[in-house]
């Protein structure tokens, strides 16, 4: 037997304008309390020496009862001949409206409640801003309490203008008035009653055609086998499938699939899969970025605060984020678009594409304190081969035959302090020891991948960058790669340490006094700085970071080049390089 | 999507999520419906293991149909299986029963939670089972006496799922929340969950939510198949925790136990 889920209705509105009330009447008038609870709450209201409290059916908790206010959410079963319905009753109360958003984020439809003798208040246009805000657009208007302004059809009229595209209800929870059957105190009302309104809405429809979403939520090592977990969020994924990996752009095949949302996979080949990763087909990518514009509600216990470091949580995905600025603050606070900025680039989707991929929490502290959806982000086609594709031989099947581990040793040093003459010597004792190797030295970067760049700060970056980037390639290719650069700054060799793996990157200072290195000058690149005929010359006239935390330090002033490679060498071998 | 699909999705997702979550995870087994639910559904987030221990409570007063039912499958399913006892003399449920509930089960619990250290309880709450539950989290942090402060939980949106307090405080997991008693029926009859026998009627008698011997009544039912006890639940207007017998002593004597840390 099939059964349809059932719908999700959460009941708003300001504080004690009767929405646990409108819940308990709907149970009793329809005959869904349970045997015995009406008797149930009539003793606990006897206790209590209050008349009968319809509220007590959802008001659960002792502190509920006792103050006849409701504090915490609470969802509970309900079905009409029709179908059936979770109702989820929420607490008006302008201290708990983190309950309230707990409630109404699971909703498909919404019940406004508004007391006819108070009209709208505060409460009631906050919940209403919150529910556009939610998504939530099945909202109709109960206009409660009519009892009290005996049935009066003018305040009801003026109350229900302001909700011109709602159907807005006169009702009165406490007495029973168009709950489940029409009321005879209102004749001048034509419209349904509650219940049949109720049967209006409509269930939220399945997502079709959209693209896939696969966040990774965990992997596992069970019976041998690499199994990837995740809850397909949208989209549909096959056997055989290309799969892109976001933000990483890894690309793989799938092999298996088990389960049908919540699914584990595996994949045809190796690559490396962490928890976060957000699984797309190949040509139908989510964003990834590290900035974009959202809708924020903000529940925190501080005020919204610009450059305040928070934790951002978007399906599998958590990284450190701060609000960069805020455009527009709306309802009192609470309601903002804001720019968001992430410390290193996600991948998400905007809200209206694909709403699992397009809404985040923030979390300060370990408490959930706002929460929010993406408007505004650029797809870009990612889809031309800019990938990192996995190849069928594996870095370890190189390495494997190679006998050694591809490795970056790293030389940096002033003008003249020995670098070259290091590397190239250092590369024919590897290759003499039967290892892969090969040197990339600053002159000769030059002649070619850089010959586009300067001396400025931003091109020494640049051609740093392109030169770790190859470096990082040769490694993965299994070589010894030997690196003769100046490279003057920490942050661009942090930056090429940061591209391979721990171990795999050597910094070798090549230590040399300044005079030193002036004195040897073969190139008369110091002198011709020295003349000022050469600008921006490291040690001269632009500065020189010498390594913090190097691997090895070599000192060619009292050192020889032979004993220099040797020292290298001993390293390499010490920590099973080579 | 069917319905029995898109609860066992969610229940998956909510295990997963704690598993990666929580270092020291187990789970609360009592062998009925509930965890027995639970369990299954483990397997298929697992892939055929449970990868955390489970703890089964006893209280000296337990059905002897459960412990055959837990025995069997512990060993069939390769379970890790911890059992808690706190025995405390004399203690029955004529010294009052929520006196007993409290010292046999709810201080049984904090104790082997305190010995093992665990950083979380799976456990198989159902929002419909009583109004306290209906207030309940799927991600639910106890202080560390292991006490509900049930006014100020924190929010929590349908995902992701708020286990920021993973690690900080000892939480609760309720994979079940969102299911319903019928439910429980109808998806176990579709995957054939093993059940203790004492849920399917003989001579016109039923249990339908079991605890311990004194304060567990059965009742009136010829239901005798999984799609007969889910048509009756359908219909009935009696509530489940109405034939535990502990819960009618006081207005809130349940809402107490379960504020101290009890299920």
């Amino acid at each position: 037997m099939i059964t349809d889920a059932p719908l999700r209705i959460v009941i708003v509105g300001h504080v004690d304008h009767g929405k646990s009330t409108f819940v308990g009447r709907l149970f009793h008038d329809t005959g869904s309390l349970p045997e015995g609870k009406f008797e149930q709450i009539k003793a606990a209201c006897d206790r209590r020496g209050v008349p009968f409290e319809w509220a007590f059916l959802t008001d659960g908790l002792q502190a509920e009862r006792d103050q006849n206010v409701t504090l915490d959410t609470a969802h509970i079963c309900f079905r009409t001949p029709r179908r059936r319905y979770v109702i989820i009753d929420a607490p008006g109360h302008k201290e708990f409206l983190k309950n309230m958003v707990t409630g109404a984020a699971s909703a498909e439809a919404a019940l406004l409640l508004i007391d006819a003798t108070e009209g709208v208040q505060e409460q009631t246009r906050q919940h209403a801003n919150l529910l556009q805000w939610l998504g939530i657009k099945q909202v109709v208007v109960l206009v409660n309490k009519m009892d009290r302004c005996l049935f009066n059809a003018d305040i009801f009229r003026r109350i229900a203008t302001e909700y011109p595209k709602n159907l807005v209800i006169p009702i009165s929870a406490k007495t029973g008035d168009n709950i489940a059957s029409k009321s005879a105190n209102m004749p001048w009302d034509t419209g349904p009653t509650a219940l049949e309104a109720l049967d209006t809405f409509k269930a939220a429809e399945e997502p079709a055609n959209l693209p896939l979403r696969l966040p990774v939520q965990d992997i596992y090592r069970f019976d041998n086998r690499r199994i990837i977990a995740g809850r397909i969020e949208s989209g549909t994924l096959r056997v055989g499938d290309r799969i892109l990996f976001s933000p990483r752009d890894k690309l793989g095949t799938v092999k298996t699939i088990e389960g049908r949302q919540s699914v584990g996979i595996t994949l045809s080949e190796q690559i490396f899969v962490e928890r976060g990763q957000i699984i797309s087909h190949e040509y139908d990518a989510p964003i990834v970025a590290d900035a974009f514009g959202v809708k924020l509600f903000w529940l925190g216990r501080q005020n919204l605060e610009v450059g305040r470091r928070l934790k951002l949580k978007l399906v599998t995905q958590e990284i450190e984020c701060h609000i960069e600025s805020v455009e527009k603050v709306v309802d009192d606070s609470a309601l903002a678009d804001v720019t968001i900025r992430t410390k290193r680039p996600i991948a998400f989707d905007t809200y209206d594409r694909v709403a699992a991929t397009g809404r985040f929490v923030l979390v300060d502290q370990h408490q959930i304190c706002g929460g929010g959806v993406i408007m505004k982000g650029e797809y870009h086609d990612r889809s031309q081969n800019i990938f990192w594709t996995e190849t069928e031989v594996s870095r370890a099947d190189r390495e494997r035959r190679n006998k050694h581990k591809g490795t970056v040793v790293w030389l940096t040093g002033l003008s003249a302090s020995g670098k070259s003459t290091i590397a190239t010597a250092l590369e024919r004792e590897l290759f003499a020891m039967g290892m892969h190797t090969y040197v990339l030295d600053g002159d000769n970067i030059r002649h070619g991948l850089s010959a586009n760049l300067g001396f400025s700060p931003e091109d020494r970056t640049e051609n740093i960058r392109r030169v770790g980037e190859v470096a990082r390639l040769f490694c993965d290719a299994g070589l010894v790669v030997v690196t003769a650069f100046i490279s003057p700054y920490r942050d661009d060799r942090q930056l090429a340490r940061s591209r391979v793996d721990e171990g795999d990157f050597v910094e070798v200072y090549v230590n040399a006094p300044l005079a030193v290195c002036e004195q040897r000058d073969k190139k008369g690149l110091y002198k011709q700085a020295r003349a000022g005929k050469l600008t921006e010359f490291t040690g001269v006239s632009a500065p020189y970071e010498a390594p913090e935390k190097p691997e090895i330090v070599v000192n060619t002033e009292q050192h020889t080049p032979a004993e220099c490679v040797e020292q290298i060498l001993r390293y390499l071998k010490d920590n099973g390089r080579i | 999507m069917n319905h029995l699909d898109s609860l066992e999705d969610q229940s998956i997702f909510i295990l997963r999520e704690a598993f990666y979550k929580i270092e020291r995870l187990a789970m609360l087994w009592s062998a009925g419906k509930d965890s027995q639910t639970i369990l299954w559904l483990a397997r298929k987030a697992f892939f055929g293991h449970v990868p955390f221990p489970v703890v089964f409570m006893e209280t000296g007063f337990d059905m002897p149909d459960l412990i055959a039912l837990r025995d069997r499958i512990a060993k069939e399913w390769n379970l890790n299986l911890i059992i808690a006892r706190k025995d405390v003399a004399g203690m029955n449920p004529s010294k009052g029963r929520v006196v007993c509930c409290s010292a046999l089960l709810k201080d049984n619990l904090k104790q082997a939670v305190a010995r093992h250290n665990f950083g979380g309880l799976i456990v198989g709450v159902r929002r419909d089972e009583d109004p306290t539950r209906a207030k309940e989290r799927y991600f639910s942090p106890r202080d560390k006496h292991m006490e509900w402060n049930i006014a100020d939980q924190p929010p929590e949106r349908r995902e992701p799922i708020n286990t920021d307090l993973a690690g900080i405080t000892h939480l609760r997991v309720h994979p079940l929340l969102h299911w319903t008693e019928p439910d429980i029926w109808e998806y176990a009859e579709r995957e054939q969950i093993p059940m203790a026998p004492l849920y399917f009627a003989r001579n016109g008698k039923r249990h339908r939510s079991l605890g311990c011997v004194p304060c567990t009544a059965a009742i009136e039912s010829n239901a005798d198949t999984y799609a007969k006890i889910r048509d009756e639940l359908r219909a009935t207007k009696k509530s489940e925790r109405s034939v535990r017998a502990q819960d009618q002593e006081s207005e809130d004597a349940f809402e107490k136990l379960r504020r101290d840390g009890y299920m």
